[in-house]
């Protein structure tokens, strides 16, 4: 890709943030619980074009088979398997009165103002993706001076394994009684 | 010779050390034993520390009359600085704390044991017999301080004492009522005359009244405007505590107390302390004489007062209490015309007959079953003969007629105001008018309670027997009466040294004593006799009238407002308690709490707003998160 | 090659962050709630990497991967304890969970 293109490569680059906004104002604002999902991954996978375009493709790719193929994946099924989308008409946000979404609104856009504020004050770099860097540089960072945060983040997976396995299944008496009633009705 | 003359002397200093605190100790001992201390055992030690106390008052009076040294001091310890000046515990005994440590003891004895018989069917006994000690304790205190500062901590405890003994029998809501007007009342006295030390030791910075004197006639010209004021404010506090105008209003009030109390604090003592301030204070006053006059103007307005008042009264114990009244108006008319030394002998005399007085009228209300209504009584002088000739030699003397000491010392006073510089004829006319009005009132009340016919509407009999030592004080306080006018020499020999720099220099520029004054003044209490002998003579011989009511007096306007003390009740009432409770009630929400108010209204805005932010809803307490955020990096870009 | 200015990525990130913490404040389903912090570290992420591009270091893409397994973690766990919210009080109100209030 040379820069005489007609459209300059930058523009995919806003082209891509610009959908990964749009897809998260969707995911907010959404009433269905698996709308706001499928909206997500498109945020995800809008974000993944973004990294290629800074020099990161391993990141990029990253994002697309860990993020948005296995975490996303996960809040699909435990969304359907345990029925959590069904309260969604109780609990949708309150449109009709838009009241409840001033204060949070203002509070993002102070806190966005005074962001873009400090960025602008600070000295000016550019992102040059002459050297894209590659899952070799990765790998070897991460089996070298971040050993130990590999690691400590395995524990971490660990933890959440039997947290979730420990959280998320029934009850003995609820159990028993689901698989009495079933029996019975056999 | 001399060896034991120093060896009396030094006795004599331990002695009068311990003189103020024999019935200090009794006072501890009958509070904390109280009740358990049987009537016997209680009125021993009470009756028997005041008379330690009097029999070492007379052995230092010998003393002091022997020796050639005019004062005995003994300072018992130090007890705080300021500034330069060092105010000690000090006991300072000259001629005029001589002589009011006699009487205060004298009489108090007498009538500590007239109040062991009185009060003998009391259950609080031990409560009254240990308030009377505390009482003699603080006048002698008074008396015998040789600074401001420790006359003002006698000055405080009789008023105390006063307000105790006052509403001794508190149970009935009037005598509360009475105690706490009293105490009321000669506090703004008691304020005055605290003003006036203040403004003495800014302008001195002394406290010892012998330097306090020296000082004062070294640096104030006669006539200072300081000395005036400070002068001004003390006469304030006198007549606060010997209830003259305008303060006067206490003392008729003041005789819910058990008669006892009357007679030692109302009659005898602590009245007379505002007397002895400005004598001991002479040499302040002095320098202002415009205040001198005021002193004569205060003590001729009041005995008039209290002439007319007594005069309509109904109660025999208010009779007697404007009669007090009007006495110490003579008291200080003479310390006002700069006759010191009559007036203290008038003090002492006074004391004397006025004692015996109340404390007949004290036996007479107690036969009668306390019955105090004067027109209720009536022919007891054939019931009561032996109270009725003590009562009649009490009245005698307070008539002032020849040979009598209340004879003595009237006229001693009478005789130094025509030519007293800072008084005049015109106070002399008041004085004579006054006594004019005694002899009326005196008679009245003698016709009426014991003349005519029994008019008593209680079935039961009059109590005629008493114990010994209810006659025995009476027996001894009437002799004392009668002669008291043989203490005069020894009085003015005692006092002489003390108020001879004293003496004012008396108006000449030609003017002689008129020579019929003193006739005058000798025939004015039998011209009262005379008119009230022929006036009165219906309240004699009341067996021409039968009926109780009409025999009341007339209830005219001029009579009512004469029994109400010629209205002064009313007048404060008006002037000074109405505006007082109308201001208060205005302030009920009191406006200085409301100010504090405010603070706590700022911690519960506070509480409140801590409450709302710990909701338990965690979008809540991210979007504090957001906020926290948002204000700390605002900071940091500011 | 592309040259891009670091304030035009930080500002994206911002922006993202910013939709995610409106969505964290606003929704009152739990749901709805864990997927607006995963916009919220997804925008952190970017702004690692594009930090990390600016050196030429790949310490910005090991940070992304340390977000990665955090976000997994988180997610796991979340659901799970959306399962219980769900069995306990049979609606994914956050609002019901305010016993620990003063």
């Amino acid at each position: 890709m040379n820069s005489n293109s007609v459209i300059p490569l930058e523009m995919l680059f806003y082209l891509a943030g610009f959908i990964a906004i749009v897809a998260s104002l969707k995911v907010v604002l959404g009433k269905h619980a698996v709308h706001s999902l499928l909206y997500l991954i498109v945020s995800l996978l809008a974000v993944a074009v973004c990294f290629y375009f800074m020099g990161a493709p391993f990141a990029a790719g990253l994002e697309v088979i860990v993020y948005a193929g296995a975490i996303l994946v996960l809040f699909v099924f435990a969304i359907m398997m345990f029925g959590l989308g069904q309260d969604e008409e109780k609990h949708a946000p309150n449109t009709p009165g838009l009241t409840i979404w001033f204060g949070p609104c203002a509070l993002a856009l102070a806190l966005l103002f005074e962001l873009i504020y400090i960025i602008n004050n600070v000295e000016q770099h550019n992102v040059t993706a002459i050297n894209h860097i590659s899952p070799k540089q990765v790998g070897s960072l991460l089996y070298g001076p971040y050993l130990l945060a590999v690691e400590i983040a395995s524990f971490l997976l660990l933890a959440g394994l039997v947290a979730g396995y420990h959280f998320a299944k029934p009850d003995g008496q609820e159990h028993c009684n689901k698989i009495a009633e079933t029996g019975d009705k056999q | 010779m001399i060896g034991n003359m120093d060896a009396n002397w030094n006795a004599s200093m331990s002695i009068l050390a311990w003189l103020p605190f024999n019935p200090l100790i009794s006072f501890f001992i009958l509070i904390l034993l109280g009740k358990r201390l049987s009537w016997l055992m209680a009125s021993v030690l009470s009756v028997g520390a005041v008379s330690l106390s009097a029999v070492s008052a007379v052995w230092l009076v010998q003393q002091l009359a022997i020796n050639d040294q005019q004062v005995i001091t003994v300072q018992l310890w130090q007890w705080f600085s300021l500034g330069n000046s060092q105010v000690n515990f000090t006991l300072y005994l000259d001629g005029l704390s001589a002589v009011m440590i006699s009487v205060v003891t004298g009489v108090g004895a007498l009538i500590h044991l007239y109040a062991a018989g009185y009060m003998k069917t009391d259950e609080n006994f031990c409560r009254f017999m240990a308030y009377m000690n505390l009482f003699i304790v603080a006048m002698l205190l008074l008396v015998l301080g040789d600074n401001l500062v420790l006359l003002y901590l006698g000055w405080e405890g009789v008023g105390l004492c006063s307000f105790l003994l006052i509403g001794f029998w508190y149970q009935d809501k009037n005598n509360a009522l009475a105690a706490r007007k009293a105490f009321i009342v000669t506090r703004i006295g008691d304020t005055a005359m605290a003003i006036g030390l203040f403004m003495l030791f800014n302008s001195l910075g002394e406290f010892n009244i012998n330097h306090l004197t020296e000082l004062a006639a070294a640096k104030w010209q006669v006539g200072d405007q300081q000395v005036y004021w400070i002068a001004l404010l003390l006469l304030g506090g006198a007549v606060g505590k010997s209830a003259q105008l305008p303060l006067q209003t206490w003392l008729p009030d003041a005789m819910a107390g058990p008669t006892p109390v009357s007679a030692l604090i109302h009659a005898a003592t602590m009245v007379t302390a505002g007397v002895y301030l400005i004598a001991r204070m002479h040499g302040l006053f002095l320098l202002a004489p415009e205040v001198m006059t005021y002193v004569a103007w205060v003590g001729a307005l009041t005995l008039l007062l209290a002439g007319f008042a007594a005069m309509a009264q109904t109660d025999i114990k208010r009779v007697l209490a404007y009669s007090t009244m009007s006495q110490i108006g003579y008291m200080m008319l003479a310390l006002g015309a700069g006759a010191w030394s009559e007036g203290i002998f008038h003090l002492m005399t006074h004391a004397f007959f006025k004692a015996l007085l109340f404390l007949t009228a004290g036996s007479v209300i107690l036969a009668l079953h306390h019955q105090q209504n004067i027109f209720k009584m009536g022919g007891l002088a054939k019931k009561l003969p032996i109270e009725t000739s003590l009562f009649a030699i009490g009245l005698l003397c307070l008539i002032a007629l020849p040979g009598t000491s209340g004879f003595y010392s009237k006229e001693a006073i009478i005789a130094s105001l025509w030519t007293s510089a800072t008084a005049g004829p015109v106070f002399w006319w008041c004085a004579i008018l006054g006594a004019l009005l005694t002899s009326i009132y005196s008679c009245r009340l003698f016709f009426l309670t014991f003349l005519g016919n029994a008019r008593s509407s209680s079935k039961t009999e009059v109590e005629t027997e008493f114990s010994a030592i209810m006659r025995w004080p009476l027996y001894l306080l009437a002799v004392l009466a009668l002669l008291g006018g043989f203490f005069s020499t020894m009085l003015h020999q005692q006092l002489a040294t003390i108020f001879a720099s004293a003496s004012i220099e008396t108006n000449f520029a030609g003017e002689f004593e008129p020579h019929w004054l003193h006739i005058v003044a000798i025939a004015t209490p039998f011209i009262g006799i005379v008119f009230s002998w022929f006036y009165f003579a219906d309240y004699r011989q009341t067996s021409r009238i039968n009926n109780d009511a009409a025999f009341a007096e007339k209830n005219n306007r001029l009579t009512s407002f004469c029994l109400h003390g010629l209205g002064f009740d009313w007048l404060y009432q008006k002037l000074f308690i109405n505006p007082y409770c109308f201001i208060a009630k205005l302030n009920r929400r009191d406006v200085f709490d409301q100010i504090i108010m405010t603070s706590r209204w700022y911690v519960d805005l506070w509480r409140a707003a801590l409450i709302a932010n710990q909701n338990g809803n965690l979008r809540w307490y991210a979007a504090s998160l957001g906020i926290a955020v948002i204000f700390l990096l605002g900071v940091a870009l500011i | 090659m592309i040259s891009l200015p670091l304030e035009h990525i930080f500002i994206l990130a911002s922006i993202l962050f910013m939709i995610g913490f409106v969505g964290v404040i606003a929704r009152k389903n739990t749901l709805f709630i864990l997927m607006s912090l995963e916009v919220m570290l997804n925008a952190v992420g970017i702004a690692f990497i594009g930090a990390g591009s600016v050196w030429q270091q790949a310490d910005g893409q090991v940070m992304f991967i340390l977000i990665l397994t955090l976000a997994a973690a988180e997610v796991a766990l979340g659901l799970a304890l959306l399962i219980r919210l769900q069995r306990r009080f049979q609606s994914l109100d956050i609002d019901k969970l305010n016993r620990l209030r003063g």
